[in-house]
């Protein structure tokens, strides 16, 4: 390894905040994390927040499996069920997907582009809390006598005062409403940091991928929150002060409700998975010791994906009768963008080919992401072709196909880049043991629990129905899915648990463990409050390369 | 291995009376759709195995513990030639699908055409309900029929001389439902406040099973759907008995009495008497469907006895509630609901 | 960092780049979110325009002399409040002074103009925001374009208590351009507002 890494800081160890952690009793730890405005305490904070809702959702989803394992079962009643489904989607969407891309951007966004800090320190820390307590806010529907049972795409007039009583609804409605808040401040705050704050020489065609690819996930979250903001300023509106906005008898739409929702909703897909795309081809390349392939390409397929994700919401409204054209122009469009996404693909094969893979965790969870997503973005295909989604649209090849998207996809390449960076978190290793187990109970587990869903899907079963009739040969196929989800759970548990355990039991990681080309690698692990004692300069998109190799430096070839 | 699974899975179910796969089309739209599918899986499936089969071989052939690597592999940044070819690829498989799609999208969607005598076809306005089916028979060959049932459809096969179609006009009293009978034709929306439209034909007699596909409700699980393909006999038959008003047998005038005293007649309607609530299934015929609570019970004597005793138990959440008759009072009404046939 | 060796390939010099600065950056695109957020209520506006089942009808219920003098004032005081940047960037701070009062004052005449409208809607026409589909479109998108005036005037007063008195330094002249961005969109969004409300929706409703 590089000389680099022994390379002294000059950094006295109490200026590091795990070990300043230490020595301090747990109020004032407690008290240092609900104040800090460092953008990476508040990264970790939006992780473990991420994880805690992950397990929560994780729960709702367990016992959602428990009551379809067999056909008319009565382990819970239909408003438990429907509850849980409205929960596990809103929880898996908003409190989880969304919190832990935008934590791992804070936490190393800055990092990456040798900044000291995000733009604005303090609206960061807001919007942490607020979306934390976006998501504190749904949950405590559940002591008004329970949770919302709308479903999280929440058609009206479902949630109208006629349909759904109670407070839950609004509770619902006002949680996204302040949690979108905190997105919208995250997406400022990205774009600002990242167009503002690069160091000298980063010039935008030269940011790590993973910064570009937050920057258009930032660009898609200020476009796509606040019209869902809107829409459910609309609800609560109807629901508490009497308008009509959704209100079928007295003119009102239930019909714009769907277009309003789904123009947040499918952007929404590529919010959560566009970073993870950039994770992996962080990851791709650092373990296939090779340069990303056509770097230039896939920057331009980001661009892409991001304002083609604009014009194709209405596939989820195949069925509502839009019509021959429009049919036709949204299964078009969305047909568009497997073509960015196939040179995304491409780009990445193409990075590891030739190279020398090294399968630690990091590029094993990459490898899942790779084989699993693919999977996931085909069967889009098929949801695509308009007439084939009046078959599959809302039955359960569509639960199973966004759950391939968004575990397959997102949660794979998430726990890629969790595995990536703890290191640089905490300064100790993962258990590459530990990683191992997880990684493959989840692999089989995950293919166990969701593949199975595409045939129950193709044989009639609809999505959101809390029981079901034996004879239509639905039941093996639910079983399996249950057992499936059994076998995910200590994938899951391990997880927690390696986190956990190796904070202390780790071994020491060193600056730079992976021998890696961006710059988060070239401070401390942890790296100090202020990040680097010393502004980097750039003259490459692998500086670190360009340290370790000056005879043969990349800015060369770029 | 999904196709794999599907295809020793359809040997199993098709035939068995529940079986309702979308890969055991029984229309000519469904099989449009088929086709379609079997279209796109092939494509996607060629693209998995290349892709993954690249992926696969990459990783088998390139990977290498770190201990045993020395210096760096060559680095590549990309290559111009390379990157139109799999750009152009992707493209011209976009383009394919466009058009396979834009086909079969015109072939499904069938605009309404108007009723006439001598067309064979039959028009049914179809009101979705948390969480049952109304169908209002509007018109068959010409003949304006203008009766109201509930959960059962009932339509005339075709025969290979003779289409005989039915055009369901969709439409929902509260929240949004969708239509959906797999077999034959994929599923459009009900949506207050909007008129959508689904043609239905087969040349297969029988019965059809699908429920409802959108969220709707405490007992969106429960809004089964059942379609009765007769025999252009037995389908006149059963207009000629559903065009009727209700039987009134002397033998249940007490039953009657009762019913239409209570508030049953608030929700429900039998033709030829003061009861015509609209809130709940037309109980004309009764007795001419097999099931009850939109499909999900048989319907005989003891059942409809439970059900009129409280349906909360059978359809918990359903908008009937238990009235506390007395048990004289409901073995009464149950006899006179016997007798509406 | 680097010390090149002699042998060693040398990197070419930085050029330093010219772009906004990050506070720019981040009021660029809060107000991308904003004009996300506005477009949203504005086609909700326009789709259920002529939809309504009752009455009173944009033509019926809006009257224009009000709404053009409440406008004239909103527009104007985007003129005012660029003076008061350049005359804030001169150092001329008294003239500052006045002419952010002056905007911050047009800004409450604005909202007066909509409170005495909506006192008339609701007493005259009784015209609430349950009244009707208009009625809720209405309130919904004047309302959030009046909370938003409502914000920008806040900001002003802000920025008058603490310039009141001082030094004024760069940063704070930095501020002042930001709020000044906020107010110009302000005033942007209302030009929408009033063409599609009180232009399009009160000429076509019958």
């Amino acid at each position: 390894m590089s000389s680099l890494v022994e390379q002294p800081r000059g950094i006295e160890l109490a200026d590091r905040p795990a070990d300043v952690a230490m020595n301090m009793g747990w109020t004032a730890q407690a008290h240092e994390w609900a104040t800090t405005v460092d953008h990476k305490k508040i990264g970790i904070m939006y992780v473990v927040m991420s994880i805690v809702f992950l397990v929560i959702g994780g729960i709702e989803a367990i016992l959602m499996r428990w009551q379809l394992f067999y056909p008319r079962s009565k382990v819970l009643d239909q408003d438990t069920f429907n509850q849980l489904f409205t929960m596990h989607g809103t929880t898996m969407v908003f409190f989880v997907g969304m919190p832990i891309l935008i934590g791992i951007g804070n936490y190393f966004v800055p990092l990456m582009i040798g900044a000291r800090d995000m733009a604005f320190p303090r609206l960061n820390a807001f919007g942490f809390w607020v979306t934390l307590f976006g998501g504190v806010m749904v949950y405590m529907s559940y002591i008004t006598g329970g949770a919302p049972a709308v479903g999280w795409f929440a058609y009206a007039p479902l949630t109208s005062n006629t349909f759904s009583r109670g407070a839950a609804t609004d509770f619902w409605a006002l949680g996204l409403i302040v949690s979108g808040i905190g997105t919208i401040a995250g997406g400022v705050n990205f774009i600002a940091t990242i167009l503002g704050m690069r160091a000298p020489g980063m010039t935008l065609r030269k940011v790590p991928f993973f910064v570009w690819t937050m920057l258009w996930t930032s660009f898609q979250i200020l476009l796509a929150i606040p019209p869902l903001t809107a829409a459910l300023t609309m609800i609560i509106f109807d629901r508490q002060l009497g308008a009509h906005f959704f209100d079928v008898p007295n003119g009102g739409s239930a019909y714009l409700w769907q277009h309003l929702f789904w123009f947040f909703g499918h952007p929404e897909v590529y919010i959560l998975i566009l970073p993870v795309f950039g994770m992996v081809s962080e990851i791709i390349p650092v373990f296939s010791r090779k340069v990303l392939f056509g770097y230039e390409f896939m920057a331009a397929a980001t661009m892409g994906i991001a304002f083609i994700s604009l014009s194709v919401w209405a596939h989820h409204m195949f069925c509502v009768g839009m019509g021959r054209m429009p049919d036709l122009f949204f299964a078009v469009a969305t047909f568009l963008v497997s073509i960015p996404t196939g040179i995304k693909f491409f780009n990445w094969l193409a990075t590891m080919y030739g190279g020398r893979i090294w399968f630690a965790s990091p590029m094993l969870f990459s490898f899942g992401f790779l084989s699993m997503f693919l999977i996931g973005g085909l069967t889009g295909i098929m949801l695509g072709a308009a007439p084939f989604d009046f078959q599959l649209s809302d039955s359960y090849f569509v639960v199973g196909h966004f759950h391939w998207v968004l575990i397959g996809g997102t949660l794979f390449g998430t726990f890629a880049g969790i595995h990536y960076w703890y290191p640089k978190v905490t300064g100790r290793m993962l258990s590459e043991r530990l990683a191992r187990w997880q990684f493959w109970l989840l692999y089989i587990g995950f293919i166990l629990t969701f593949g199975p869903m595409h045939i129950s899907g193709v044989l009639g079963m609809p999505r959101r129905i809390y029981t079901y009739d034996a004879g239509h040969g639905w039941e093996i196929w639910n079983q399996l899915s249950t057992l499936g989800a059994l076998i995910q759970v200590p994938s899951y548990a391990i997880l927690v648990y390696n986190l956990i355990t190796s904070l202390w039991k780790g071994k020491p990681a060193g600056d730079d463990p992976w021998d890696a080309w961006t710059l988060e690698w070239m401070t401390t692990s942890p790296p100090p409050s202020y990040n680097f004692e010393e502004v980097p300069t750039v003259h490459s998109r692998r500086p670190l390369w360009d340290l370790k190799h000056p005879e043969d430096p990349d800015w060369q070839y770029e | 291995m999904d196709v794999i699974g599907q295809c020793a899975l359809l040997a199993a179910v098709r035939g068995s009376p529940g079986n309702m796969s979308i890969f055991a089309p029984a229309s000519p739209g469904a099989h449009s759709i088929v086709d379609l599918a079997i279209l796109t899986f092939v494509v996607t499936g060629l693209i998995f195995v290349v892709v993954e089969g690249v992926l696969l071989y990459s990783v088998w052939r390139f990977r290498q513990p770190r201990v045993e690597q020395t210096g760096e592999p060559p680095q590549v940044y990309g290559s111009m030639p390379i990157e139109v070819a799999w750009t152009a690829a992707p493209t011209l498989i976009v383009f394919f699908l466009v058009l396979v799609t834009t086909r079969t999208l015109w072939d499904v969607e069938k605009t309404q055409p108007k009723s006439k005598p001598g067309d064979n076809t039959l028009f049914v306005n179809v009101i979705g309900h948390q969480w049952w089916w109304e169908y209002v028979y509007e018109s068959y060959d010409g003949r304006i029929l203008g009766f109201v049932t509930a959960n059962e459809l009932h339509m005339p096969v075709s025969d290979d001389d003779t289409m005989r179609p039915v055009y369901l006009t969709l439409k929902s009293a509260d929240v949004c439902h969708s239509y959906w009978v797999p077999r034959l034709a994929g599923k459009v929306d009900l949506i207050p406040g909007r008129v959508n439209s689904l043609m239905l034909e087969t040349k297969e007699p029988g019965l059809q099973l699908g429920q409802c596909a959108e969220f709707c409700g405490a007992q969106h699980a429960n809004m089964l759907l059942r379609v009765n393909v007769d025999t252009p006999e037995e389908f006149e038959r059963w207009l000629a008995n559903e065009s009727k008003a209700a039987l009134e047998e002397s033998a249940v005038a007490d039953g009657r009495a009762k019913f239409l005293a209570q508030s049953c007649v608030n929700c429900h309607a039998v033709r030829g008497t003061p009861a015509r609530g609209t809130y709940a299934p037309d109980l004309t015929h009764l007795m001419s469907r097999q099931t009850l609570a939109s499909g999900i019970i048989e319907n005989t004597p003891e059942t409809l006895a439970d059900w009129v005793r409280d349906p909360q138990p059978i359809k918990p959440g359903c908008l009937m509630p238990a009235f506390g008759l007395t048990e004289r009072d409901q073995q009464l009404i149950v006899r006179y609901l016997l007798s509406l046939r | 960092m680097t010390q090149p060796a002699s042998d060693l390939p040398v990197p070419p010099p930085i050029a330093p780049e010219r772009m906004l600065k990050p506070a720019q950056w981040g009021m660029a695109s809060f107000l991308l979110s904003e004009v996300a957020f506005f477009c949203t209520l504005i086609a909700t506006y326009v789709a259920f325009m002529g939809k309504d089942t009752v009455g009173p009808t944009p033509a019926q219920a809006l009257s224009l002399p009000l709404v053009i003098a409440t406008t004239i004032c909103l527009l104007s005081s985007s003129v005012v409040i660029h003076f008061a940047e350049r005359s804030l960037h001169r150092g001329e701070q008294k003239r500052f002074l006045f002419l952010l009062a002056g905007t911050a004052a047009l800004g409450i005449v604005f909202l007066l103009g909509t409170a005495i409208e909506w006192r008339t809607l609701i007493v005259d026409h009784h015209l609430t925001i349950g009244r009707n589909l208009f009625g809720s479109t209405y309130y919904t998108l004047v309302g959030f374009h009046g909370l938003h005036v409502t914000v920008g005037i806040v900001a002003m007063l802000i920025v008058l208590v603490l310039a009141i008195g001082r030094e004024l330094t760069e940063k704070f002249r930095n501020g002042v351009e930001l709020v000044a961005w906020y107010w110009h969109f302000v005033d942007a969004v209302w030009i929408v507002v009033f063409l599609v409300v009180y232009v399009a929706s009160r000429s076509s409703g019958a």
